[in-house]
This record gives structure tokens, sequence and C-alpha cells, in this order.
């Protein structure tokens, strides 16, 4: 177990970004132990008790630690991949200070005693929080709901079947009004399986390449379907990873009726399209599929709108023997919790969204909806943050990460946004050097 | 021996791994060249020596008599040392992964790898983890460049030119690696592309492909100068994509009646193996006069020489070796 925190630290001398506040400014953060006391244009130095530590942040900006609402780790049972240690090192070089993982392991996080083992476990890292997910259904098998009460009260956020979805509309029913009975949310992998079943996007390039699609419909149509299901049962959804204009378009007329629903992108998404995967290369097969320009375009207008709500990482480490095969026969997933932040500056860079908008959908959007302490650096909220340049390039080598699995379709690209510092409930855990 | 390594004009690359972005001075290159190998073949000495020495292992993933037989008498007919690995006797059965068994087959110098597997990108991975030359022999629904050529060679030498000339490619164009290879030879060579079928055995985007697409038959024969028909797949009908071989044959089957829309002098032209009374009729088949199926079987000897015999000239090492 990692040592506690201990008395006054004034963070000064930076631009503080925090959605959650509206707050764009130079000033400070002063920290008692593991809680923020206070922030603002007045924590300077010599405005600061005489007791506390004093960091000159030197003008870096200083937001709230990123939320990563999408993360699949390893452990328990695939920490080959990625463990609890090495995501939670690749998370706070990230900037991530929170990160919410599927229930997809082995076994599933379906029961009290797996959702208070992930917790513990990475408790005793220090690294990233963890908040577990709980399977929507037993077993993440789609036939019978969890017990998503109990579940709830040992730990889990929310309730999901993880890079599964809830396909039965029977289930799904009952998971969103079952989770309406206490409030709890519900979060969807969008796709109609029977449609799916293959490793790309559809379309011409899907033709050229030989390779079976993936239509956007089976995203669009499975949406559709949890519409309804939702105006029925009065429940709590959440869209995860959206690919398409068309499901955007879904989302934005059920937030118009005024259902409870919000949804998240994935970086992939708005930073890459189909393309990405010419000469197979397996690191960009992806699920959902990386789909066309069009698309992409879509995504990054919804991220303006406010009908994306969240951006998460959709971290899914994959080694090199499930991803050097040939395209038909490698493993779904890339990795992301490093490369979270500067392909999310992107849209800051080329002029989408401003500084604010891009980490709202990267702090307080997710910690709110997930019900996360956190998210802001309002005064009573846990010391999580992270000190970053977003200008300083830099650029994505694979073999430099410190995931345990290197799949990312990212390698090479030259980025701009370094994380120079982490700190969660006010101890630093993370500097970048050099 | 002295030879020139490359001609400015020629097929300039080490593997055949496509057709697809291939220029059509490069596909020409490479069918005169099998066209002087059509009269060797014809000939009574059918080996020649320039590529004695060399060695080529034919990997095949997928069952295959014709395509592989083909390229072990081409490669035999130019002086090659030939080894046939099939699926059954190889480490592929033990779980050996492609890229494994391309690390392997590397370390024993060979000079053309032909490979033929069941996934789309298969080749080209493999290609890309050993020195020698790799002829792609068929990958998943990707390509199979040898066959077109050999439909092209075939085409060129009964009509004399590929340009203009309208061609019909009919069935299972969703699976069909030798559809779209076709497509981007035949249409890179300036000729008229059509594609006819079903709509559940099109691709999505498929006219993004310069192709002209008819779901009426005898629409889409009308005046065309070759019907290419293509070997409905059984084994990969299991999703239903067509309610039974009875229907098809009856709307999407080459029989006289629909054949006579075609121009007179259409040919008929088919990669085998054929199934009579599924695709293809077997008088129209068997027809002399339209049907040049035994000829492109013959073109396909030939044009595998001329394959083997141009990548073994591009091989970077090539003079090393040749001294």
């Amino acid at each position: 177990m990692p040592q506690k925190a201990t008395g006054r630290v004034a963070y000064v001398n930076a631009r503080l970004i925090d959605p959650a506040t509206n707050t764009d400014t130079i000033g400070g953060v002063l920290t008692v132990r593991e809680t923020i006391a206070a922030m603002g244009p007045d924590v300077v130095r010599g405005g600061v008790p005489a007791d506390a530590k004093i960091i000159d942040c030197q003008g870096a900006c200083l937001a709230p630690g990123l939320v990563d609402m999408r993360v699949s780790l390893g452990e328990p049972g695939e920490d080959h991949k990625e463990s609890l240690r090495s995501a939670g090192e690749a998370a706070v070089a990230g900037g991530v200070t929170s990160m919410v993982c599927l229930p997809n392991t082995s076994p599933p996080i379906d029961s009290e005693a797996t959702v208070e083992f992930v917790a513990r476990r990475a408790r005793l890292i220090g690294l990233a929080k963890v908040y577990p997910y709980g399977a929507a259904t037993q077993g993440c098998e789609g036939k019978v709901i969890s017990e998503m009460g109990l579940l709830s009260n040992a730990g889990a956020v929310a309730f999901t079947d993880g890079i599964l979805p809830i396909a039965d509309p029977q289930v799904m029913r009952r998971a969103l009004a079952y989770g309406a009975t206490f409030g709890l949310l519900v979060c969807q992998h969008a796709e109609e399986r029977a449609l799916s079943g293959g490793v790309m996007n559809g379309g011409d390039h899907a033709t050229r390449l030989g390779l079976s699609g993936i239509p956007r419909e089976a995203e669009v149509i499975m949406l559709e379907r949890d519409m309804r299901l939702v105006k029925m049962t009065g429940g709590r959804y959440h869209a995860a990873h959206l690919t398409c204009a068309e499901s955007l378009d879904v989302i934005r007329r059920a937030k118009d009726a005024g259902l409870d629903v919000t949804c998240d992108t994935a970086p992939f998404y708005f930073a890459l399209n189909e393309m990405a995967v010419s000469d197979y290369r397996t690191f960009a097969k992806l699920n959902p599929p990386l789909r066309g320009e069009d698309d992409r375009r879509a995504v990054i207008q919804a991220l303006k709108d406010g009908v994306i709500d969240c951006i998460a990482s959709d971290h899914l480490p994959q080694d090199q023997d499930t991803k050097r095969l040939p395209f038909n026969q490698a493993s779904f997933g890339a990795i992301g919790l490093e490369t979270l932040l500067p392909i999310s500056l992107e849209l800051y860079h080329n002029g989408h969204l401003t500084l604010l908008e891009v980490l709202r959908a990267l702090t307080v959007a997710p910690a709110k909806r997930l019900g996360l302490p956190g998210g802001t650096l309002a005064p009573g909220a846990p010391a999580d943050f992270f000190l970053f340049d977003p200008d300083r390039a830099w650029k994505v080598t694979a073999d430099r990460l410190k995931s345990k699995s290197k799949n990312t379709p990212f390698d090479g690209r030259p980025v701009q946004g370094r994380v120079l510092a982490t700190v969660i409930d006010g101890r630093t855990v993370f500097e970048h050097h050099g | 021996m002295i030879r020139a390594m490359t001609d400015d004009y020629g097929y300039p690359h080490r593997h055949l791994l496509g057709i697809q972005g291939l220029y059509p001075w490069q596909i020409k290159d490479l069918l005169d060249r099998a066209d002087a190998y059509v009269d060797q073949c014809r000939s009574a000495e059918k080996k020649s020596d320039v590529l004695r020495g060399r060695s080529m292992v034919n990997l095949f993933y997928e069952s295959s008599t014709r395509t592989r037989t083909s390229f072990e008498l081409a490669g035999k007919r130019l002086g090659l040392d030939v080894i046939n690995m099939g699926v059954s006797s190889s480490s592929v059965n033990k779980g050996e992964t492609l890229i494994d068994t391309a690390v392997t087959l590397n370390a024993m110098h060979l000079d053309v790898l032909v490979v033929r597997h069941g996934d789309s990108g298969a080749v080209q991975l493999l290609s890309e983890k050993v020195n020698c030359a790799v002829v792609n022999a068929g990958d998943g629904s990707h390509e199979h460049p040898t066959q077109a050529l050999l439909d092209a060679l075939t085409i060129r030498r009964r009509k004399g030119h590929l340009d203009n000339l309208h061609v019909a490619i009919c069935g299972d164009v969703l699976h069909s690696r030798v559809a779209r290879s076709n497509i981007y030879l035949l249409t890179a060579m300036g000729a008229r592309v059509r594609v006819i079928a079903p709509r559940t055995l099109l691709p999505s985007g498929i006219e993004e492909l310069g192709v002209e697409v008819f779901t009426d038959m005898r629409a889409g024969l009308k005046d065309v100068d070759i019907v290419m028909m293509l070997r409905v797949q059984n084994e990969r009908m299991a999703g239903s994509y067509i309610p039974s071989i009875r229907e098809f044959f009856h709307f999407f089957g080459l029989d006289r009646e629909k054949l006579a829309l075609a121009k007179p002098d259409a040919l008929i032209m088919h990669p085998g193996p054929m199934n009579r009374g599924v695709e293809i009729d077997s008088d129209v088949a068997d027809d002399i006069e339209r049907s040049v199926i035994r000829e492109q079987v013959e073109m396909g000897v030939a044009v595998r020489m001329a394959v083997i015999d141009k990548l073994v000239l591009n091989a970077p090492n090539f003079a090393n070796g040749a001294a």
C-alpha cells in the first residue's frame, strides 16, 4: 500500500484548466493531504500557508486527471497482455488518474468478490484509480442479468458486457428496467452480430482488400433498438465508442426526446479512417472498425455539438501472437492510454474544440456520468490532477510506451501535448524527464 | 550468361502479390514474356535450363490441383527444383504460425515461393518476412494475379487486343479473387468490364472498381466479347447467399439461350474447376467454337513461367546468384 500524502502542497504559477468550473486562468492549486483545499488565481507564492511546500509549475497547464471510462485490463486472467501495474504505469504517463475497466476478464467481473479483487489490487499498486464495470449479465453471456444491486454496493460503477453487445432485446430490456430500479447506468457496445461478422468497415475498401465488411447498419440498428427499449423502460443508457454518422443522429434524436442517454467515442474514430488498415495493418483492426472519412468528420462534428459527451481510450491490449497474423485471424483492439491526451488534443490544435471542451470530454463528463469522485479541481475534490504542455511535440514510438502490449495504430505519428507530471490523492506518481 | 537487370518498362517488382496498382506496360511486359513461352511449351523439348540450380516451393494452404500443377510444371520447365508443400504434409497442421513457416523456409535459401492461402493478405504478410520472390497463387477473396494474366493472355491471343473489349464477369463476385484480379487487369488495359450477379453475391462498393453492375444476366450479356464465368463456391454458400442451385442456374447459369445475346464470336471462359449445371451448361462449356477453357489452362503454364523468370531476374541478388 503506497504512503499517503501528508501536509500541504501549493502548485503555483500554472494555467488552470478545469471544465467543471469553467476555469481557464493563471493561478494555482493548494492541496491538503489527499484533497484539493483551494484553487484559483489567488493561490500564489506568498499567498499560501507558510508550512505549504511550493511547487512552481512554470506556466504548464494544470487540469483534473483524465477519467478514462473504457479500458480493458489484463487482470485477472490475461496478465501477459497487460497487468494492473503496467496499465497503471501507462495511465499515469498519459495523465489518466481514473480508469474504468471492462468486465471481460477471466473470470468476468460479475461477482462481488471480483469487483473487490480488482479494486484492492489497484489500491495496493497505488497508480491510477481503477473502477470496475460490473457485468450486465452473468458471465457476460447475455442471458441472465447479474446481481446489479449487490455489485453496485460492492463498487461497480455501471453495467455492461464490455466488448460484447447485450444482444437479446429481452435481456437488454430487463437490464435497463432492473438497473433503473437502483438508478444504475447500462453501457452498451452497439453491434448487431448477426449483421457484422466481418473484420473491417464494409464498403469498396473492404472489397478491394478482399476482406469481409462490418456494415454501419450493425451499429445503427442496435442503437435504434436500444433507444426504443430506453424509452420503454425509463432506463439510463450509455453507448460506447460510436463510429458512424447515422449512429450519432440516433443519439441526437434520443437526447432531443429527453431520454437519459449519453455516448462516447475513442480517439481512433476521430483521428483515423478505414484507410489505416490498408496493407492489412492488423494494429488498426478494431471493433467497431475504423469507418469512412465522412464518418470521421461526423464524429468530430458531434464532439463539437455535444452529441458525444465523452472521449475514452478504448484501451485493449493484444500481444504479438494475436496481432502478427493474417488480417482475418488477428484479434481486434488497440492500446490507447498513453495516446489518449495527445490524439484528443488534435481536436484543439486543428481548431475543432477549445482546450476546455477537449478536457471536459476527458474529465468531468465521464466522472459525472459514472458518479465518480474527481474530474474537477473544485475544493473538496480528491487531489487528482496532472501537468502538461499542450504544444510540446513528440513522436509516438510503440516500443517506448509503458503498456505491456504495443498494439497501437499511432506508431510513428507526430503529436503535440506532453504530460509533465501526474498527481493522485496528493502523491506525485509520474514525472516526465527530458 | 549476361542479361539485363531490368528494362525501363518491364515488370519492376520483387514479388507478384496482386494486379491492383500495376501499370498497363508492366502487365504487358508479363504477357509478352508469356507469349514467348507458349511456343516452348508446345515444342517437343519443353525444358530449358535458364534457371537451373534455383529452387522453388509451392506452399498451398488451400487444396488445389490445377494451379499447383501449373506452377510446378512452369518451374520445372525453367529448370528450377520444385518442391510441393501441402497443408496436410507440413508443420502447418502442427500449429506453426504463418510467420514461423516463413522464417523456416527463408532459412532454406529459396528463390521463389508460391503461396496460396485462405486469408486475404496472408501472402503479403509472408512476403514481408522472406528474402525470396513471392508469387500469390490466390489469397482469400483478395487476388489471384496469375489467373488474371492467363485469362488476359488467352483473350489477347484470340482477339488480338484487350482494349475496348466488353467483358462480362458472372457469378459469385463477392467471394472471388479471380474476379477482383481480372477487374483490375482488364480495366487497366482498357477493356470495359461488367459484373453480373444477384445482389447477395456482389461485394459492397463494387462500382468503385470501375465496373458496370448488372443483376439481369440477359441485359448484362448483350453484345459482350467475352463471357467469363466464375465458379460457384458451394463450400462458401453456407450463409445462404442464394436460395438453391436450381434457382441460381435458372437466372445466372450460362446456357445457349443466354449466350445468344452475346456477340456471335464471344468467347466463353472459366477459371475451373467447373460445376456443370450450376454456373455453366455442359453443352456450352464443351463448345469448341466458343469455349476457350482448355486454352486457359495451357496459357497458365506459360504465364507462370514468365512470372517466375521475371521475378528471379528482379531479385536484388540476381547478379551474385548467377555469378
